[in-house]
């Protein structure tokens, strides 16, 4: 399996996780960028801070490109996740994948950022004007390994 | 025997540090580690919906140690 998983601690380079996928032998780059927003049910966000558990969050983001090659046939998978302080509109999150053809790598690229979210142990806070809040999953327990 | 035990996101604030080590049974489960971390750290006691894991994977609180694992808790993830 031919892969990238990384936590980053410095603004992402969208064209690394592209770069990590790209090939000759592919007709299409699906990619996903997650970006922080400036608001949240209404309420002015300043700025997002992510933390995470790093070394398990690498682990887990790998076994995330080994289900989507399992269910899609995409082995070109590259997740680069920040952590850290971030600005409005700089990306949190990039996801690209790689297949022959458009229909698999746009539909692996939704089921990685899905499962992202569902089970990489990372953790998002809100600044807000006037405090900060972390906000947290719907925490169902993932099947244990 | 005594467990390290790693902290992180919200869970880390209240504790107001990265980890702390809890004095358990030998055999004893992750809920047990729990229990004893939750003593230690009252904002913590009310907490339902925490994860696990052992060695960098999920596990659950039924799960037995040995005393060499890596052992972590967290509140549910919120990436992306």
């Amino acid at each position: 399996m031919a892969g990238l998983y990384r936590i980053v601690e410095r603004p992402i380079d969208v064209e690394e996780a592209i770069r990590a996928v790209a090939g000759p032998d592919r007709g299409a780059i699906a990619t996903f960028i997650g970006t922080a927003r400036d608001h949240h049910e209404g309420r002015p966000v300043r700025a997002l801070e992510y933390h995470a558990y790093a070394e398990m969050a690498e682990q887990v983001m790998r076994d995330i490109g080994r289900e989507t090659e399992a269910l899609f046939g995409t082995p070109h998978v590259a997740i680069l996740h920040r952590t850290g302080r971030l600005t409005i509109g700089e990306p949190s999150v990039v996801i690209a994948v790689a297949a022959e053809h458009r229909r698999e790598a746009l539909a692996a690229c939704a089921h990685v950022i899905e499962r992202l979210k569902e089970i990489v142990p990372i953790w998002k806070k809100e600044h807000y004007a006037d405090g900060a809040a972390w906000i947290e999953g719907s925490g169902s327990t993932p099947a244990s390994t | 025997m005594t467990v390290s035990v790693l902290l992180f996101a919200r869970y880390r604030e209240a504790a107001g540090t990265p980890s702390v080590e809890v004095e358990v049974p030998a055999n004893a489960t992750l809920a047990d580690v729990w229990d004893r971390v939750r003593a230690r750290i009252p904002s913590l006691r009310r907490e339902e919906r925490p994860m696990f894991s052992c060695d960098r994977a999920y596990a659950r609180g039924d799960r037995a140690l040995t005393g060499h694992e890596e052992i972590a808790v967290f509140p549910p993830v919120s990436g992306g």
